[in-house]
């Protein structure tokens, strides 16, 4: 186990009572202060893959493999020992800051209440300590913000609130899961901007779930590509993107399918053929194949992780392709 | 907060005086019939048919007829019953009300608390056993005819078993005031109470069940999860508290039914003199002074509770409160 | 310039703030006083951000939705004061796709009948109903258009994945061979590689059809794609209008170009923003320019006049201070 890292996951497998497993040997790891982008679209297993960290699997799941945080194994501790760890050194925030906040309390009251779940704060202190961390998440009138309900902010605010709730006790490692998809582009600048900036203040590291290559080029440290529940690449932003970069097919289709707003408009995008399959569904060997433009036989056997360099490694058997082919 | 209590209010206001003249256009403005005949009763006098029409203003125009209804419902409370001698009706139903008051508001506080208990705890338990079991208990309960119930509990508690250590306490059928004796009021309604309560213990307990069940999939239970918090506290505070808008209504239009009348099984099989068995009476007696009385009180309940329930769903949901 | 196939003259839109019992505060328009035309073949894209009426705008083309004032004409003709019947007829030659392609499909249907359907509805334009063979044959042709196959006629919406369900929604749309699409984000919803495939079968199936789009979309990527001018919408109004290219590459307006500065754009990495885009504080102005309160280069004229839609055809812009 790195004890170095913050989060060590090590094929990670999760699965639901006799099904596949969803998540098929997943391994990663977070140094601290870091951002990982994990991406991945529908039914790539990087959503359980977060709540498997979080211990929030429901029945009948069933979670395999190692996840170390901090030199501790989560999967070794009992429910009570996880459940202190959660909210309190491992925090997370959702997609939809709408319906992530109990509708019928107040923003600080729901702030207040995991401080008191984990931290030995009388009242007052408690309130000071909610608004102090509204402010730092750049809200001007922090009181107003904490006896608001939710429906009565915005998108923007609402997240914010959602994250001064999941820092609210000092957390190491923070799981954001597709933290700007439901805002609009200036609020989604605004709150990628705001995990950058707490992420030198809090110290936390951060794991970023989310299907927007574009919002891992602009803040990630390090990127994982998931496919049908199995990485499929994992290295460094820099090795992924830009106009020598080389990557896996999967994530140079995936580039390919995003239109671009500079440059030579193309008259088709090159988009992946088929859909994402089912997991169940999952071809023996590379999940990706049946989708490849460089398939070949020897993609029958699943593939090895193969480096390309610093830190940079792919699954896949061909020495990877570009990943701005059309575009010098 | 306020102004939306003080509008709430000036719409029930609105709402019974709608109902008043409905109740009077059906009783007294149907044309082709002599009210006056159907106050005064089967096979009355001229004589009594002339005083009823002088008295209840039927040779004068219509808006004078409703004014004088009104004033004899509500002002001078001396509407009077010509099939029951003359017996004023006002005090014959504000005798009746406190009784099933206390039968439905005893049943009421039981049936909350036991489905409440009873759906919670499925819910925490969704697909064990003690789950199955509890909701086939509640179906049970929602399928005995309240009326069979009521004599089966009479069967054992007024004779089979009366003598028995477990019953010797009940007393006999029959209403106690409260002001008379707080332990003998209890003592009286306590069979009746759980009795009434069955069935409703079974419906708003499977249907807290379902709405917990719901409630337990959203977002913002995952989040209260990964918080941190012990799932006793994700349950209660988060599921519960959440839940809680279709039993409010229900229980909102439940109760108005059962005070404004629909209680009468409850009240007739434990011998309970209260506002359902008057209503039957008078319709049997086609009383129609007695009649309107216990339409009109009971419309009074029902509206009356509908405001109380939505000043209640704006305590329960701020969303409510700001009108989304 | 070809021949304006739809145009929109001053249309007003104000949604809520009815009700006499209502105690909304005034309501900001959705749409306010908004002209803009498309022509035969092109695609105008619809941008902005949410609440920006962009939605509204697409429906009220195809009055889905009524505007408070201002007219519609489609070929010439007012929609906006047909009749019911008219519109009903015309309805054929315009038709929308929706962002939720699950919600747009009846689920208790299959997709044959669910096919089938708009030329159940609708007759033909000589008068007659359409034949069953007639139906069958249009709808094996257009699932070859879509890229969908006969097998997928017997599955129901949720069998589908959500890239199929979108193509049966266009294939809907394209039943009765409309001349205009609006299309409400229709690929916001889907997986990137999805999303390439359909915005690329929208593409294909505007050069083979001749169909005229209006695009909505928040994807100024995805606008890009496939608009041939693009309409920039904020606060109710088209603050922007012009040719793609030149709107998004030399944006006029200076909400134009904070929308193009906050799209992350993978294509171009390691760009980290110097500093973050300023947070929204200021309300959005009533009496200036809509935008003042949030744009970087407010100057006291914009708080005091609002500026007008100008300029040449290749671009229109509603800023006192353009930057291009």
């Amino acid at each position: 186990m790195d004890a170095e890292a913050v989060l060590d996951v090590r094929d990670l497998r999760v699965g639901f009572g006799r099904g596949v497993d969803l998540v098929d040997g997943v391994s990663f790891s977070i140094a601290p202060r870091e951002i990982l982008g994990l991406v991945g679209e529908s039914g790539s297993g990087k959503s359980l893959t977060s709540l498997a960290i979080m211990g929030l699997i429901p029945a009948p799941g069933r979670v395999g493999g190692q996840i170390g945080f901090r030199g501790t194994e989560l999967l070794a501790l009992s429910e009570a020992e996880r459940r202190a760890l959660r909210g309190r050194r491992i925090a997370m925030i959702f997609q939809d800051p709408m319906s992530a906040l109990t509708p019928v309390y107040r923003i600080g009251w729901q702030i207040a209440e995991q401080i008191r779940a984990h931290l030995d704060l009388s009242r007052r202190p408690t309130e000071t300590r909610v608004l102090d961390l509204l402010s730092a998440m750049g809200i001007a009138d922090p009181r107003r913000v904490a006896s608001a309900y939710p429906h009565q902010l915005s998108g923007g605010l609402r997240q914010r609130a959602m994250i001064a709730m999941a820092l609210s006790c000092d957390p190491d490692l923070l799981i954001a899961d597709e933290p700007t998809t439901a805002l609009d582009v200036t609020v989604q600048a605004q709150i990628l901007e705001l995990i950058l900036r707490l992420r030198d203040e809090f110290a936390s590291a951060v794991l970023l779930i989310t299907h927007d290559l574009g919002v891992v080029a602009q803040i990630a440290d390090r990127v994982a590509v998931m496919y049908c529940g199995r990485i499929a690449e994992r290295g460094p932003r820099e090795a992924m993107f830009g106009a020598h970069a080389r990557v896996h097919p999967y994530t140079a289709g995936l580039l390919g399918s995003i239109p671009r707003l500079h440059g030579p408009r193309v008259a088709r995008l090159a988009a992946i053929p088929g859909s994402p399959p089912n997991a169940a569904l999952r071809p023996p060997g590379c999940a990706f194949s049946p989708r490849c433009a460089h398939a070949s036989a020897r993609c029958d056997t699943p593939p090895p992780i193969v480096p390309l360099g610093d830190a940079h490694e792919i699954a896949c058997i061909l020495p990877a392709v570009a990943a701005e082919p059309d575009h010098v | 907060m306020a102004g939306a209590f003080l509008r709430r209010l000036g719409q029930t206001v609105f709402v019974l005086f709608g109902i008043s003249v409905l109740v009077f256009a059906v009783f007294f403005a149907t044309p082709g019939a002599d009210p006056s005949a159907r106050i005064a009763g089967r096979g009355a006098s001229p004589e009594t048919l002339a005083a009823v029409r002088h008295e209840y203003g039927f040779d004068r125009s219509m808006p004078v007829q409703y004014a004088m209804l009104m004033k004899k419902l509500f002002i001078t409370r001396d509407l009077a019953s010509f099939v029951d001698r003359g017996e004023r009706v006002i005090p014959e139903v504000l005798h009746a009300a406190p009784v099933t008051m206390s039968l439905v508001g005893g049943a009421a506080v039981i049936w909350v608390f036991a489905s409440v208990l009873m759906g919670t705890l499925a819910a925490a338990t969704r697909g064990s056993l003690l789950d199955r079991v509890l909701m086939i208990a509640g179906l049970i309960g929602i399928s005995l005819p309240v009326f069979w119930l009521g004599e089966v509990v009479n069967l054992f508690t007024q004779s089979r078993l009366h003598h028995s250590w477990a019953f010797s306490w009940v007393p006999g059928l029959g209403y106690v005031p409260f002001s008379t004796s707080p332990i003998g009021w209890f003592k009286a309604l306590v069979l009746p109470w759980c009795t009434l309560a069955v069935l409703f213990v079974g419906i708003y307990g499977r249907v807290l069940r379902a709405d917990l069940v719901a409630t337990m999939q959203e977002d913002f239970i995952r989040t209260a999860r990964a918080k941190g918090l012990s799932p006793a506290r994700v349950l209660l505070r988060h599921g519960l508290r959440t839940s809680m808008v279709t039993f409010v209504s229900l229980f909102g239009l439940d109760f108005a039914q059962l005070v404004g009348g629909g209680a009468l099984l409850t009240e007739v099989v434990f011998g309970l003199q209260g506002v359902g068995r008057l209503t039957y009476q008078a319709l049997a007696n086609l009383d129609l002074p007695l009649v309107m009385a216990t339409v009109m009180y009971s419309a009074v309940f029902v509206v009356l509770a509908n405001a109380l329930v939505d000043i209640l769903y704006a305590v329960l949901d701020p969303r409510v409160r700001d009108g989304r | 310039m070809s021949e304006v196939l739809l145009e929109a003259r001053d249309l007003t839109k104000t949604y809520g703030g009815g009700g006499l019992l209502s105690r909304r505060r005034r309501a900001r328009p959705a749409l306010d006083h908004v002209s803009v035309s498309v022509s035969r073949g092109e695609t105008l894209g619809l941008v902005g951000e949410s609440g920006c009426g962009k939605s509204t705008l697409g429906r009220t083309l195809l009055r889905l939705h009524e505007p408070d004032s201002g007219e519609v004409f489609f070929e010439g003709r007012d929609i906006i004061a047909l009749s019911a019947g008219d519109m009903r007829r015309l309805r054929p030659e315009m038709q929308m796709v929706f962002q939720d392609s699950y919600a747009a499909l009846n689920p208790k249907r299959r997709i044959g009948a669910l096919l089938a359907e708009p030329m159940r509805v609708h007759r033909r334009r000589a008068g007659a109903a359409w034949t069953p063979a007639e139906i069958a044959e249009r709808i094996d042709e257009l699932l070859d258009l879509v890229g969908l196959n006969r097998t997928h006629l017997q599955r129901y919406a949720h069998e589908m994945s959500g890239g199929q369900r979108q193509r049966v929604n266009i294939a809907r749309a394209l039943m009765l061979s409309p001349k205009l699409i609006v299309a409400d984000e229709p690929v916001s919803a889907l997986d990137v590689s999805i999303q390439a495939q359909v915005v690329n079968l929208l593409v294909d199936l505007q050069q083979r059809l001749g169909l005229t789009y209006v695009f909505v979309s928040h994807d100024l990527g995805v606008v890009r794609q496939i608009a041939d001018r693009v309409a920039v919408m904020y606060g109710g109004v088209i603050v922007e209008l012009g040719d793609t290219d030149t709107v998004l590459h030399r944006p006029a307006h200076p909400y134009t170009a904070a929308l193009l500065d906050a799209v992350l754009d993978p294509h171009l990495p390691f760009r980290r923003r110097a500093s973050a885009p300023p947070v929204v504080t200021g309300a959005d102005s009533d009496i200036g320019c809509r935008y003042a309160g949030r744009c970087a280069n407010v100057a006291p004229l914009c708080r005091q006049r609002r500026p007008e839609l100008g300029g040449q055809d290749g671009r229109m812009v509603a800023c006192h201070f353009p930057l291009a």
